[in-house]
């Protein structure tokens, strides 16, 4: 594969307004001098086999009241009775739960924030406040990221590749929902009456950060597959799973064949949110593309509330649902070795409310992490 | 007995509209929408006033009482005043309405905050 | 690019032309795999709630009437009381709860509208009186209202030019 790129430099003129071509050795000498990025890790269509393996070496996960009631609800770091988390307004309480859940992350790998490179984090709302309100404590060069509920996924894939081309030791990927801030901004505010169709969702009360860097702990990042818009033209909002189905479908495909894999090759493959709903659409048509991940598959948003008693519908949603779960519960297996590799799929919704007004459809996106125990 | 025509035919109202939030993608502002021009057309039709003889509240309760609450402002403002009633006879016939939402919620919010849903 | 509109059986379709075959054809499964809410249940639970708040209505007009007051009135009054009592219980959180449960029977009666505005009202409180409360009380009830005036502006138009032609 590395041959390609050479072969490539020596026919592409490099250094466009001098016309200057270089010749084969001088690239490869070229790339030897800068070191850690020459080895070509690029993985078959759009995905990383990374050659030196990040390591995801802690997390921490926060969530709000409904969360703590749920079937996961012993298993996170801070459960909150108060949903405004001691501030007075929606948006600085997702910001304070980012900040708390980098906090917990940096304490339980022993680490100052001062030595964390930089930060890669996003969340749901209009300019990514509740990032910006919480992670400006922390005083970390940041990224602001907008993936909708993929955000989890793009964060953890910049992160390990910033750490796996040696651009830092220490990065921080972090993220959170809202269900009141999504809620008000999305769809209704909190006190307005209204009935939710069997095919909802219930956005996460949670956030999730993750200290990815190069000292060896139990879980490692051994390669990501970056997404592709999927649009299949669906213009329901209120029926997420099935917007978001296809991008999922096109991400794990993609990355069974970039890496060569069958889905045995995973003990899970977790999406993020696709829900009751979603999940069945999946297994559909990732069956139409010729293979079957029902025996393996299992879904955060279907993991973190228990339909029959806390009337969620289709499952949770948004951007800490898959974060916090990963955190809370996914790790946890992978650090004792009870699940070896996973294929962690979050998934996003790529819409606003201006585009859905518009009548725009809403596409999906989604963004595959290997992770596994080292 | 108004008791009872009011309970079944505004009970009616509200199943046949459970039908349009179950069956269709359709909004609940958009329903509301459809329901208040309803109620100004069956108005204007002269079919509301016989429906609220019978069913009083049943049928003006609804939002398609507000509807017609709209139509009868503008027709007698109309009668009245001619031309000019048709912008002034709408907002007057529904002043209590609109008034004592916009009242009643803002005094609301000075009192009351939003609530997490369970 | 053109678009051509013959026979598409002896023509390899456009790539716009399968894509939206393509998302119509999802757009068909889709309906078939998401589940509805069972509408007998809720039939019967819309019928129940909105009938419960008519017949509250009820009572408030045949007490005014009783006070002898003009019809009107009555419907002021009735309005009025409604509207009160459904700003309080969305303040203290318990209409939505009536709606969870309700549905239509709590969106239909004027006590629906009331909560429209009263819920944005406290919710939008955090952004200030101007801009928050302000700006985004109809943010629900605003189409109500505008297609509610227009509407009676539009029959009333009507109902006008018929009076000058003497068809009224």
């Amino acid at each position: 594969m590395s041959m390609d790129k050479e072969k490539g430099a020596k026919d592409v003129p490099i250094g466009l307004g001098l016309g200057l071509a270089m010749n084969e050795k001088a690239m490869k000498h070229y790339s030897e001098e800068t070191g850690g990025g020459s080895m070509n890790q690029t993985k078959g269509a759009q995905s990383i086999s990374f050659g030196e393996r990040p390591y995801l070496m802690s997390s921490g996960s926060v969530v709000g009241k409904k969360e703590s009631e749920g079937p996961l609800g012993n298993k996170f770091d801070i459960a909150s009775d108060d949903d405004l988390f001691g501030e007075d307004t929606w948006e600085a309480a997702e910001g304070t739960m980012q900040k708390l859940a980098c906090m917990l992350a940096l304490k339980k790998a022993g680490e100052q924030a001062e030595n964390v490179r930089y930060l890669f984090g996003g969340d749901l709302l209009r300019q990514g406040v509740a990032t910006s309100m919480g992670v400006e404590e922390l005083q970390i060069p940041m990224f602001g990221l907008f993936g909708a509920c993929s955000t989890s996924g793009e964060a953890l894939a910049l992160a390990s590749m910033t750490v796996a081309a040696g651009y830092g030791d220490r990065i921080l990927a972090v993220t959170s929902s809202h269900f009141a801030s999504a809620e008000k901004e999305f769809r209704f505010p909190l006190g307005y009456a209204n009935q939710r169709p069997a095919s909802s969702s219930w956005t996460v009360t949670g956030s999730g950060a993750f200290l990815v860097g190069n000292q060896k702990s139990s879980v490692c990042i051994s390669g990501v597959t970056i997404g592709k818009i999927v649009d299949y033209g669906l213009k329901d909002s209120q029926n997420m799973g099935a917007c978001m189905a296809p991008a999922a479908c096109d991400t794990i495909i993609r990355n069974l064949e970039d890496f060569g894999r069958k889905e045995s090759d995973y003990d899970r493959i977790i999406t993020g949110d696709l829900g009751y709903v979603g999940q069945s659409i999946l297994f559909d048509l990732v069956r139409k593309k010729g293979k079957d991940i029902k025996e393996n598959h299992m879904d955060c948003g279907m993991m973190i509330f228990d339909q029959k008693t806390q009337n969620t519908n289709a499952g949770g949603s948004g951007c800490g649902c898959a974060a916090s779960t990963l955190s809370a519960h996914i790790l946890p297996k992978l650090i004792s070795g009870e699940w070896k590799r996973v294929l962690f799929v979050p998934t996003g919704a790529l819409m606003s409310t201006v585009s859905y007004n518009e009548g725009e459809s809403v596409p999906g996106i989604a963004h595959a992490i290997v992770l596994e125990h080292c | 007995m108004d008791y009872i025509n009011a309970f079944w035919v505004g009970g009616l109202v509200c199943a046949l509209v459970q039908i349009l939030l179950d069956r269709t993608k359709m909004m609940p502002g958009r329903v509301m929408v459809l329901l208040v021009v309803t109620g100004c057309i069956l108005g204007f039709v002269h079919i509301f006033k016989p429906l609220q003889d019978f069913a009083g509240a049943g049928i003006s309760v609804p939002l398609l009482g507000f509807g017609n609450t709209l139509w009868k402002g503008v027709k007698e403002a109309v009668d009245k005043e001619g031309f000019i009633g048709i912008f002034m006879g709408g907002f007057t016939a529904s002043a209590v309405g609109i008034s004592a939402a916009l009242i009643f919620g803002y005094l609301a919010s000075l009192v009351f905050e939003p609530k997490m849903k369970k | 690019m053109a678009k051509q509109n013959t026979s598409q059986n002896t023509q390899k379709s456009t790539p716009q032309e399968a894509k939206q075959k393509q998302q119509k054809a999802y757009e068909a499964y889709v309906k078939e795999k998401t589940p509805v809410r069972k509408l007998g249940p809720d039939m019967i639970k819309a019928f129940i709630t909105g009938g419960s708040i008519c017949t509250i209505g009820q009572f408030i007009l045949n007490y005014c009437d009783k006070l002898g007051l003009d019809k009107d009135i009555s419907g002021g009054w009735s309005s009025m009381i409604l509207v009160l009592l459904s700003v309080l219980l969305t303040g203290i959180g318990i209409y939505p709860k009536i709606a969870d449960w309700g549905g239509a029977g709590a969106l239909v009666p004027i006590t629906g509208f009331a909560n429209s505005v009263a819920a944005p009202a406290i919710e939008y409180k955090k952004e200030g009186h101007v801009f928050g409360i302000g700006c985004k009380i109809f943010t629900i009830a605003g189409p109500v209202i505008l297609y509610g005036i227009f509407t009676s502006w539009l029959l009333g138009l009507i109902y006008w030019v018929g009076k000058c032609i003497g068809i009224v």
